[in-house]
């Protein structure tokens, strides 16, 4: 501070240094930076605040009006319409998941520790252009191309492994269940969680790695020794970018789902689950205002999970940092 | 020099419209010449902003109206935001937008809601999109398809399950059925051919089909898809499978003749206007109200009784004397035969008949501006 202030040429500063401190700390443009910045923050809090404001206003009604409050057995039980909702959303997250993320976190040790650079290069890219696809071209890519052609999957998983309660029921084509959705969405989240996770694996200190191999590790020791407890927690926190992604993905989902409501685990079966998302995009166009109100509710739940998965994955971010 | 003389002209020419537009508007009383006005007939005499709201069924129809009204009339702002019918209905009784479109006509609460909205007045329904509603299917190697009703029923109630099922035999005795499992695909979305598919399942075979008239599907499970084009789009992406859709929009499909009477007929938008014309008018209703009790059982062998109606609810009474008019010029050109013929063009939808379009345009020529 001091030097910075004894540099700058200005004779009134030099004449004067005590001001000086005072003077630099008031600049304008220090000022409105300053102001800009804690605006910006605080703009996040209150748009938070406002959606959730807005979101536990408009699904009063619904909360208001459910068979859990008024005890009418004729109304219409909000856990019995959200509950099943619920579950597909976060079904076919983890789907999702499980799927992508030993993918993701492949392709990033290839790129950062495998391959040459000037493969690399080009591959990083790609993997960030397909973030850059819009939502809806996944979904007609999942739902005109992908279903047919999962379909003898579909059927050889359901013949040989039907005793596994994942692939039991019966599927019947088009193939627009769960499991088509769950792999679109890990499409969709592959290039977020590689990206990450890539950043990440770079950033490993090169002596431990170095340290590793004059050990005599082999790469892939140096890799599962050193690499990946490095990167736990950046992967972790990917994964968690990644799911949150997917639990609140509509339009994809929409295009590729045959919608039901039920706690059925057969995600081969069609018309069995459906997500909050995209139950909202199609039921939203002819909804009258009391079943609006029940959306918005499913909204605000939806919020509420991601909420919730957020804080989880801080939480063990922070936990492996420690340790 | 020369531009700015064709400004000039331009001014002019504009004044004199103005002018004329505004002679039209204010001379004389309402009934002395507003059945001049109710014809749309005059291009360029209306002019204003108007906003409507409603159903999505309806969607390609308002979009080509509102295009060539605005064609026909530079003067004049007509837009249509396809909300759904609900939400439209109730943007119009909130006063938010001038006119509404509906697949449902305005029950009898919201008719006594409406006087706010009209200025003291009454709000009422015309038909103006009547669209017939196919049956699809997409099974290899049967291109014609012939259905009655109790057997449709069964299918998407899902007692029938198979294609070489002894019902569907029966009506097909000529067609080499194959052995494969049916699977029915119904709107994921609540809809209103969601609503007039059941509807006709319930009045012709209401044995069979138990669920009675819903817009939301209220069978749990099973294929679904979201919109018109996803429906079809299902439909397409499997064998053996079949569902309900806007005809216009079935694409290659091949689309079941439904026993109507003895005999099994094609759908064609004729069928389907002549099904409204053949049916009855709601009871109970004020003189310029139209609402169809569609007939779903119908056995004219003419009438395609699988239909959908989608009104334009609109104000007897307006603010001021210029709205007044662009409804009347709107609505007027909507159900002119060249209106007609342009949703039919964009839309496949079916005609007004004469004595429709005749009530109709009465109907509209009753509008009139608060006193």
């Amino acid at each position: 501070m001091s030097t910075s202030a004894a540099a700058t040429p200005t004779p009134q500063k030099q004449s004067d240094p005590p001001e000086t401190k005072a003077r630099t700390a008031k600049r304008p443009g220090d000022l409105i930076f300053s102001g800009l910045s804690i605006g910006s923050g605080l703009l996040i809090f209150l748009t938070l605040l406002l959606v959730a404001v807005f979101l536990t206003i408009r699904s009063l009604p619904a909360i208001q009006s459910s068979r859990e409050v008024t005890g009418d057995a004729d109304a219409v039980s909000l856990l019995e319409y959200t509950a099943p909702l619920v579950f597909g959303t976060v079904f076919a997250a983890v789907l999702a998941l499980l799927m992508a993320v030993p993918v993701a976190v492949g392709i990033a040790l290839f790129i950062s520790h495998f391959a040459p650079r000037r493969l690399a290069t080009p591959l990083g890219f790609m993997i960030d252009l397909l973030a850059a696809v819009p939502s809806v071209v996944f979904g007609l890519w999942g739902g005109v191309w992908l279903v047919p052609r999962l379909e003898p999957l579909y059927m050889w998983l359901n013949t040989y492994l039907g005793w596994i309660p994942l692939f039991a029921g019966e599927p019947s084509a088009p193939m627009r269940n769960l499991a088509t959705a769950s792999v679109v969405l890990a499409v969709m989240i592959l290039p977020i969680i590689t990206a990450v996770s890539r950043e990440v694996f770079l950033q490993t200190p090169r002596l431990q790695e170095e340290a590793a191999l004059a050990l005599g590790a082999t790469r892939f020791e140096t890799i599962r020794t050193v690499v990946l407890p490095f990167g736990r927690s950046g992967v972790v926190s990917a994964s968690m970018l990644g799911l949150g992604r997917a639990l609140g993905e509509t339009m994809a989902v929409l295009m590729v789902l045959s919608p039901g409501s039920s706690f059925s685990l057969h995600i081969l079966e069609v018309g069995r689950h459906n997500s909050i998302a995209a139950n909202i995009a199609s039921q939203s166009a002819e909804a009258t205002p009391d079943v609006m109100a029940r959306l918005i509710f499913t909204g605000l739940v939806l919020f509420v999970i991601t909420f919730v998965i957020n804080a989880i994955a801080r939480a063990v971010v922070a936990r492996s940092t420690q340790g | 020099m020369n531009a700015r003389k064709n400004k000039l002209v331009a001014l002019a020419a504009l004044g004199l419209t103005g002018a004329l537009a505004l002679s039209a508007c204010g001379g004389g009383s309402p009934s002395a010449d507003g059945g001049s006005d109710a014809g749309g007939a005059q291009p360029g005499a209306a002019s204003g902003q108007l906003a409507g709201a409603g159903a999505s069924s309806a969607e390609s129809a308002q979009g080509a109206w509102t295009q060539n009204f605005i064609a026909l009339n530079p003067e004049a702002q007509v837009t249509y935001d396809s909300v759904g019918s609900s939400a439209g209905r109730e943007q119009f009784l909130a006063g938010g937008v001038q006119f509404a479109g509906s697949d449902a006509a305005l029950t009898e609460d919201e008719l006594a809601q409406s006087a706010e909205a009209c200025q003291g007045g009454t709000a009422f329904d015309l038909p103006v999109y009547i669209s017939p509603i196919a049956v699809v299917f997409n099974l290899e190697g049967v291109e014609d398809l012939q259905l009655s009703a109790p057997t449709i029923a069964g299918i998407f109630a899902g007692t029938i399950t198979t294609w070489n099922d002894p019902a569907i035999v029966a009506d097909n005795p000529e067609a080499t059925l194959p052995d494969l499992a049916i699977t029915p695909v119904h709107r994921s979305d609540g809809s209103g051919t969601t609503e007039n598919f059941t509807s006709y399942l319930s009045e012709t075979a209401g044995d069979v089909w138990t669920h009675g008239e819903v817009d939301e599907w209220p069978i749990e499970g099973g294929q679904s898809g979201d919109g018109t084009s996803g429906l079809v789009s299902v439909v397409e992406g499997g064998n053996g499978t079949i569902g309900y859709a806007d005809a216009s929009k079935a694409g290659n499909l091949g689309i079941a003749k439904v026993k109507v009477g003895e005999e099994y007929i094609e759908y064609s938008p004729e069928a389907a206007a002549k099904a409204v014309e053949l049916s009855p008018r709601a009871e109970g209703r004020s003189e310029h109200d139209i609402v169809m009790e569609l007939d779903r059982t119908i056995d004219d062998p003419g009438a395609y009784p699988i239909v959908l109606v989608s009104y334009l609810v609109l104000c007897d009474t307006y603010a001021d004397q210029e709205t007044a008019d662009l409804v009347k010029a709107y609505a007027g050109y909507v159900v002119s035969p060249e209106g007609q013929e342009a949703s039919a063009q964009a839309a496949g939808s079916a005609p007004l008949t004469e004595g429709l379009s005749t009530d109709a345009t009465a109907a509209i020529e009753s509008i009139k501006a608060a006193a």
